[in-house]
């Protein structure tokens, strides 16, 4: 396959994850990613993008690059096994069901 | 997000793909979703990109058939709510461009494949709108199709698609309502008006039943596509329970369907309509639809129009970067 854009440039604008916080007091969320030239165009990118029914109140872009990931594959060994550590919930302590306030 | 590079596909399955294979089965089979940095087979990664690039490719191209409508929009209202629908197709496209390249092909090759003819988008766009009662039509019955095909896909197994497609979905149901309350405004004027209205209706009934893609005997894709839970209803399935909600709302209209052997199956529970053309469908699907041609031309054309917009861009951010540097370097 051809992978000649029409016109005469053919590096892409780099790829930014866009992030919506929908109201006062929520975290963002991320909501997509977008093409951008720099951060200002990115933003406005998103606003078009994902905030064309009031879906939002503050939008974060961050480069796709900069963003580490875990990896998916050491899920057993990287995220530590809940087995046997019962007691880090509150409902291990059974003797105290049905005290008030507590 | 950075996916994983395409992985060659080896002759003889090393270790590490035999834990990925059964990785991605056992959430496969617990109905839950892979994500991008997951192990997935080579088939399913393609199959997706094809899938999502090509509904990519619809949104975009289904731009075309209404924005020539706006100029001639018989309202300022109309004319706002048009304007609305379609910058929602191009949100719709690139929600799923950015959904497609999470699974590794970037987007403008994507892209390229569209303008050099060589991906395939909804045959339903390669259609003309002749009237203003188009517009409603393409509203009532293609966006309802499409809302009946896509629900579903809010459960597909792969994440990026699923969350996309749930955004669409929502914002989808006021395009079909918009396009049921131009029929009923105009089914409710005018002999004349109600005629275009019928006519409309009478031209996209087929080729919206014919979205659904081919018979379920003839969809050879279809059964892997359910296996691997991207899929979760048969074409004709979708297809019948469409006809069956259509059946009761063209009533409202006060018009009809132009299908003498629609009725309900007592028996089967199933709607039963008539045989489709899809000869025609292959027809149209292999670009000798009636304006296959002029759609890839105008999006050819849009594409080189905005050339300079991209290099304004991006003169524009190396300038404004500069300026920040210098100002860095003052302070």
């Amino acid at each position: 396959m051809s992978n000649q854009p029409m016109g005469n440039q053919t590096n892409i604008w780099p790829l930014w994850e866009v992030f919506v916080r929908s109201s006062r007091g929520l975290s963002h969320v991320h909501a997509g990613s977008l093409h951008a030239p720099d951060a200002e165009m990115a933003l406005r990118n998103a606003r078009d993008l994902y905030t064309r029914r009031n879906e939002g109140v503050s939008i974060w872009v961050v480069p796709s690059e900069a963003i580490t990931a875990s990896d998916p594959d050491a899920k057993g060994s990287f995220f530590e096994s809940p087995q046997g550590k019962d007691y880090r919930h509150a409902t291990y302590y059974t003797k105290s069901e049905g005290v008030k306030h507590l | 997000m950075a996916a994983a590079p395409l992985q060659p596909v080896a002759a003889e399955a090393s270790e590490e793909d035999r834990a990925g294979q059964a990785a991605f089965d056992r959430i496969i089979a617990d109905d839950s979703r892979i994500e991008p940095t997951d192990w997935m087979p080579e088939a399913y990664r393609k199959t997706l990109t094809r899938q999502i690039s090509q509904h990519a490719h619809s949104e975009i191209i289904g731009m075309q058939p209404e924005a020539n409508w706006i100029t001639r929009a018989p309202s300022l209202k109309r004319k706002s709510i048009l304007m609305a629908k379609v910058q929602d197709e191009a949100g719709h496209g690139l929600y799923l461009y950015s959904a497609a390249e999470t699974l590794g092909t970037p987007r403008d090759v994507l892209n390229q494949q569209l303008l050099d003819g060589k991906a395939k988008y909804s045959s339903i766009f390669n259609y003309p709108a002749r009237s203003w009662a188009d517009m409603g039509a393409i509203g009532w019955l293609v966006d309802g199709a499409a809302i009946a095909n896509q629900v579903p896909l809010c459960r597909a197994s792969y994440g990026p698609y699923g969350r996309a497609m749930v955004r669409i979905c929502k914002e989808e149901s006021f395009h079909q309502r918009q396009g049921f309350e131009i029929l009923l405004e105009l089914s409710h004027g005018t002999p004349e008006q109600k005629k275009m209205a019928q006519d409309a209706v009478n031209r996209f009934y087929a080729p919206a039943l014919m979205m659904f893609g081919p018979p379920d005997d003839d969809s050879p894709n279809s059964k892997q596509s359910m296996a691997w839970n991207i899929k979760r209803f048969s074409n004709d399935e979708l297809r019948q329970r469409f006809v069956g909600m259509i059946a009761e709302q063209v009533k409202v209209l006060g018009l009809t369907l132009p299908d003498p052997e629609l009725r309900f199956d007592e028996e089967t529970g199933k709607w039963i309509h008539m045989e489709l053309d899809w000869q025609e469908f292959k027809d149209v699907i292999a670009g000798r639809g009636p304006c296959n041609a002029q759609r890839l031309e105008r999006r050819r054309e849009a594409h080189a129009n905005g050339a300079w917009v991209r290099e304004a861009a991006r003169a524009y951010a190396q300038k404004a970067g500069q300026r920040k540097m210098q100002k860095a370097g003052a302070a």
